[in-house]
């Protein structure tokens, strides 16, 4: 396995076998002429014929890939006729007593320099436009063809370089993507991959030997690997399958609302685990952050992270949501999350041990720098803060004490903040059980499926021995669901499930007809979700 | 012979499309069009030589028009400029 950075033209990923291909190497023969009339007719001959091929292929671009694209061959054949490039052509072949080969070579050359020579990116490209002019006429005038090999299967193309009467001779649909050592991101090659909508990475040093190897190309990073393993194989297959989904979903779903065919309507967010994610939400179309892991800030650090540190991150994501909700969790830290510098004690048992909410309600003052960065970066969006772990009425009173307290403080030293809604999590069976009483202390419950489902049946996540009757569809879990949606609405607040759960979508149907408010899940299944939701018509049971 | 200025709108300055079309335009009339940019002139018949004076966006260029049916073509280039650049 071998990798090669280059520029990448469209951000896609492609995975096929190479075609290498190489330009018939003219090398044009400086031959003498008796007969000037006798070579200037050969030479009008073959433009004629150039004039021809160049119509052709214009007609062609023109059906494949529009107007735009086809534009070029319209030029071409103008400069085939233009003056100066037939008055130098034939002053050679006349002055010089050279053949006609050899007079449109050294032609091209000369005013492929005068382009390459100029200070504007645009006209320096059109040299390669004189080149390829050139060599058409050359290739007619000595009788060999310029034409693109016939590929079998779809390739993804390596080259040289590559003129646009070379790409529009291929077949398109057997293109997976380009790759090309010169070029730049005005040449044809790129314009064309990018209204074929194929990955193009250009600059790469290309090697003769990749012909036929296996190759993917990775045009979100640049990279192209030839010979991939395996392992590397397997997960960019099914990168590039999931973009193939997303895409077409995309088409159908972006921008639309997560309402089933008999009108209900339900929010749908999406999970993210860092500021960064913030941009694949959007891009999925959620209309929300329904649970922000704010662990990362701890365990991505060697330090508690400062209230600035936090401040700034939470402000970024409510700031790039612009109104929309985004949910933030605080610390869930324990179990299988562990941070060095926390200096926790080793358990026996640490999924049932001093873990997230726990540690908060412990050390105040950590849970209390992170509360008021998230007040202070409410003022910038539309934040409500989640609670993770709850097992009692008490817990939530003495958050909200503490709460009370921090916004106190805050007011107290002129930082302005919104009035948050704020929410706890569902993932104890002693939640659902006292969901009915806790449902009047918050403004929301999100379900919190994973933990939930391993509480309630007592089956560690983390033992793949028990991995087969780990079922998340366990009726005792459904009707933990059921009664949770029950209690929260019954107390005037909403539920949602931001487990993955929530992007199960043989599950769809039965937690909104629970009357499931809203569905937290990955970026990626936010529209997959969707469509399930729109498919469905509650209407007939 | 009958001249105007004219400074170029379009983004890519007077790129290879417009100048075919421009020498395609000059070629229909007998008189002499040339385009100059600074001190440079061309005929505007000539495609490659249009080019080459690499014509950016927001530069002025001076289109002269001389001969018999010089007011004619003269028209006929203002309003290729308009339309095209």
């Amino acid at each position: 396995m071998e990798q090669f950075k280059g520029k990448s033209i469209f951000h896609k990923i492609a995975i096929g076998k190479i075609f290498y291909y190489e330009k018939n190497q003219f090398t044009v023969k400086r031959s003498k002429i008796d007969n000037f009339e006798q070579e200037m007719e050969r030479f009008e001959n073959a433009k004629k014929i150039a004039l021809e091929q160049l119509q052709g292929l214009y007609e062609k671009a023109l059906k494949e890939v529009g107007e735009a694209n086809a534009a070029i061959f319209e030029v071409h054949m103008m400069m085939v006729e233009d003056d100066d490039y037939n008055d130098s052509i034939c002053n050679i072949m006349k002055e010089q007593q050279l053949n006609a080969e050899y007079a449109v070579a050294t032609t091209g050359d000369n005013f492929a320099q005068m382009f390459a020579q100029m200070d504007d990116d645009y006209m320096k490209a059109r040299a390669a436009d004189v080149k390829d002019i050139s060599e058409r006429l050359i290739a007619v005038l000595s009788g060999t063809s310029a034409d693109m090999g016939k590929m079998a299967e779809p390739v993804i193309l390596v080259a040289e370089d590559l003129a646009p009467s070379e790409t529009v001779q291929m077949d398109k649909s057997k293109l997976l993507g380009f790759i090309t050592k010169l070029g730049s991101s005005n040449s044809h090659t790129a314009i064309l991959a990018k209204t074929m909508s194929i990955p193009a990475i250009i600059g790469v040093e290309i090697q003769k030997d990749w012909n036929g190897k296996l190759c993917i190309i990775d045009g979100y990073n640049g990279l192209i690997t030839i010979e991939p393993e395996d392992d590397y194989l397997k997960e960019m297959t099914e990168k590039m399958e999931e973009e193939e989904r997303q895409k077409q979903l995309l088409k159908e779903l972006k921008g639309k609302e997560t309402v089933t065919i008999d009108g209900k309507t339900i929010h749908l967010y999406a999970n993210i685990g860092g500021v960064g994610d913030t941009a694949s939400a959007l891009q999925n179309g959620a209309e929300g952050i329904g649970l922000f892991r704010s662990e990362f800030l701890y365990l991505e650090q060697d330090h508690y992270p400062t209230e600035e540190e936090q401040f700034q991150a939470y402000k970024t994501v409510a700031e790039n949501m612009a109104g929309k909700k985004v949910i933030i969790r605080t610390l869930d830290i324990g179990a299988d999350k562990q941070v060095d510098y926390f200096n926790m004690d080793k358990e026996e048992n640490p999924a049932m041990g001093y873990r997230a909410i726990r540690i908060c309600l412990d050390r105040i003052d950590i849970f209390k720098t992170q509360l008021r960065a998230l007040l202070r970066a409410s003022a910038f969006g539309n934040i409500s803060i989640m609670f993770p772990m709850i097992i009692s009425v008490h817990e939530v009173l003495r958050i909200k004490e503490i709460l009370q307290e921090v916004k106190m403080e805050l007011k107290g030293q002129g930082f302005v903040y919104k009035e948050v809604e704020i929410g706890i999590m569902i993932e104890t069976p002693a939640s659902v059980f006292l969901s009915d009483e806790l449902a009047k202390e918050v403004d929301f419950f999100s379900i919190g499926t994973n933990d939930l489902t391993q509480y309630t049946l007592a089956i560690d996540r983390q033992n793949p021995k028990l991995d087969s009757i780990y079922d998340a569809h366990h009726p005792a879990v459904l009707r933990s669901i059921q009664m949770v949606v029950d209690n929260g609405h019954k107390n005037g607040i909403w539920v949602g499930i931001c487990g993955e759960l929530g992007a199960d979508t043989s599950l769809t149907e039965t937690f909104l007809r629970m009357g499931i408010d809203e569905l937290s899940v990955s970026p990626s299944f936010v529209l997959e979700v969707r469509k399930t939701v729109r498919d469905l018509d509650l209407s007939h049971s | 012979m009958k001249q105007f200025h004219f400074t170029v709108q379009d983004e890519l300055g007077i790129h290879a499309r417009p100048a075919g079309l421009l020498a395609k335009e000059a070629k229909l009339y007998k008189s002499k069009i040339t385009i100059t940019k600074n001190d440079r002139t061309v005929e505007a018949t000539k495609l490659m030589m249009i080019m080459s004076l690499g014509v950016k966006k927001g530069e002025e260029v001076v289109v002269s028009v001389e001969g018999e049916d010089e007011e004619k073509a003269f028209e006929a280039m203002e309003t290729f400029f308009k339309e095209n650049l």
